[in-house]
């Protein structure tokens, strides 16, 4: 994968911050609020950064809009109020669940964004390859995705997005359907794609230990209309061992988190 | 380079799995067991008695219910084996008979190919927006609602007494499964496929050529397969009506025989005919596995 640059990542208009170590934000929301046209309430004034080398977690009830912060990022929705700072040519997008074209096989469903970028098929298909090899796909190239397992196939759809070479990385509960086992498998293979490119990570999950295990941050929502609750910090150094998941600290951390989203349900 | 510390490691764990060795790895890596093909004798045997009993009632209706059960001469309805014997194996009236064949696929193929072209364009059309569906929609189901009987004079003031007005039959009758077909497959792609390409701002070209004819690939060819069903059955309706030209259809010979009272000849052809539905049907569903059998899930379970 190509060095990312953070420059790159800064919408022009951002304001440099005063302390040169602070990044500035690679993905901004300012007073973002979402009402859909049928009425739902989705989304009420939510303001929050995630800078480069961030893992941001957001949790939350289901319903509550968390999705919606998601759509509202890539720009496949528009706010109803606020705006969304980010450079969206190098935003990542893994979907719920893999949304692989059933009729391409591994390789050439990696590629498929590549593809619509406009990058010529040699690079394309090399890149394809580093992706596959870097999720541990490789040997599957050839194979439709019927063939292959849920885990598999969320292997391939974050293969896919790798091949952008995103700096900004947005996770719709994409484990949300594959059994506990894969996801912290699954969820393992992330956490060692963030240690490597450090891109500014943005991730949806109702899961709480799935949440710890992965973020600088976890910020908690209330049911809908969302907004954020509470914010924390998880202070856990990478790279991240499995067994993190076992110590108490996690534990308790988790508890935390359980208590304040317990409280944002009511 | 594996982010997993071993790649190799991890795939050979799997390949355990796989033989029951270590159950308790995720299947992340596992790919679903290949469900086998079973081609045994009951397969073949279920049709095969079928055909078996299908026969053995004919022949029985040919020598005594016929007169049994409707009062009616059993030369009505010949054995098979004059049948074959009469129809099959004169070498005149099999002559007959597969030009009539020859005439009845012409018309047949020539009115689905149209079909296709013209069916295909409106549904490519309709999928675009709402509006181009709901205006064209109406007339599409008047076509199909309007018996061909009702407007045989209208066809033969068009197109005249002979082959045309029979492709015009053909069109008219199997337009209807391609273009609702078509257009529930490239209507049909799901949402979240179309956001992957709305976020790389695919244009309506690509995503049509990339997205939605590939994923409506097992629902066009449906839509062919009922449709080649039908042009068999329009190209032999338009005969009964559209006679003229030294183009004897399959349905015409039929014709030529029964009013002759040369009923055997007559049954051959109605066994060429039906002959004629069955091929084209195979061959249709046999294309469509081929083009999409390698990636489609079919729902079907053969047990």
């Amino acid at each position: 994968m190509a060095e990312r640059t953070q420059s790159e990542t800064v919408a022009p208009t951002m304001v440099t911050p005063m302390n040169d170590s602070v990044p500035a934000p690679a993905l901004s929301f300012k007073g973002v609020s979402m009402v859909y046209p049928d009425g739902t309430h989705a989304l009420s004034e939510t303001s929050f950064d995630v800078r480069p080398g961030e893992f941001v977690t957001v949790v939350g009830p289901s319903g509550c809009g968390k999705s919606t912060l998601l759509k509202i990022a890539s720009g496949l929705h528009k706010p109803t109020t606020g705006s969304v700072e980010v450079d969206r040519s190098k935003v990542g997008y893994v979907f719920q669940d893999a949304t692989l074209l059933q009729w391409r096989t591994v390789q050439r469903n990696v590629e498929l964004l590549a593809e619509l970028d406009g990058v010529g098929k040699a690079e394309r298909a090399k890149r394809a390859a580093d992706a596959i090899q870097l999720v541990g796909l490789a040997g599957f190239e050839g194979k439709y995705p019927k063939q292959l397992s849920g885990g598999m196939k969320m292997r391939a759809s974050l293969a896919r997005t790798l091949v952008l070479d995103p700096s900004v990385f947005l996770f719709d509960e994409p484990f949300g359907a594959v059994d506990e086992i894969t996801r912290e498998r699954l969820n393992d293979e992330v956490i060692s794609l963030f240690e490597r490119q450090r891109f500014a990570g943005l991730f949806i999950t109702h899961s709480i230990s799935e949440a710890v295990f992965l973020s600088t941050r976890v910020l908690v929502m209330s049911a809908r209309p969302g907004a954020l609750v509470a914010e924390y910090d998880i202070p856990f150094e990478y790279p991240r061992r499995p067994e993190l998941r076992f110590e108490p600290e996690f534990a308790r951390l988790c508890g935390e988190l359980s208590a304040s989203l317990r409280g944002a349900h009511a | 380079m594996s982010l997993t510390e071993d790649g190799n490691a991890q795939i050979a764990a799997d390949a355990a799995i796989i033989h029951g060795v270590n159950p308790h790895i995720d299947d992340s890596l596992v790919p679903p067991q290949k469900e086998g093909v079973r081609i045994s004798i009951s397969t073949y045997l279920g049709p095969f008695v079928v055909f078996l009993l299908f026969i053995g009632f004919w022949e029985y209706m040919h020598r005594d219910g016929m007169r049994r059960f409707l009062d009616k001469n059993p030369s009505l309805l010949p054995s098979p084996v004059t049948v074959i014997d009469q129809a099959f194996l004169d070498s005149v009236v099999r002559k007959q008979l597969l030009e009539g064949l020859w005439w009845t696929t012409y018309a047949a193929f020539i009115g689905l190919a149209i079909s296709v072209v013209i069916g295909m364009t409106l549904a490519v059309f309709m999928a675009q927006a709402v509006w181009a569906e709901r205006s064209i929609y109406p007339y599409l189901v008047a076509l199909q609602a309007t018996p061909v009987l009702a407007i045989v004079p209208i066809i033969y003031s068009v197109f005249g007494g002979g082959m045309a007005s029979r492709i015009y039959v053909v069109v008219m009758i199997s337009i209807f499964p391609i273009v609702t077909n078509t257009l529930f497959g490239l209507t049909s792609v799901d949402a979240s496929q179309h956001d992957l390409f709305t976020l790389r701002k695919a244009t309506r070209r690509t995503r049509l050529y990339k997205l939605q004819f590939p994923s409506a690939m097992p629902a066009i060819f449906t839509g062919y397969r009922i449709s080649a069903g039908l042009a068999v059955i329009g190209a032999i309706v338009g005969e009964q009506f559209f006679r003229q030209g030294q183009k004897p259809g399959i349905g015409i010979v039929m014709e030529q025989f029964r009013q002759k009272l040369r009923y055997p000849q007559m049954y051959g052809g109605l066994l060429v005919a039906s002959a004629l539905g069955i091929v084209v049907f195979f061959i249709f569903s046999w294309i469509g596995k081929l083009v999409v059998g390698h990636w489609h899930e079919t729902t079907r379970r053969n047990s």
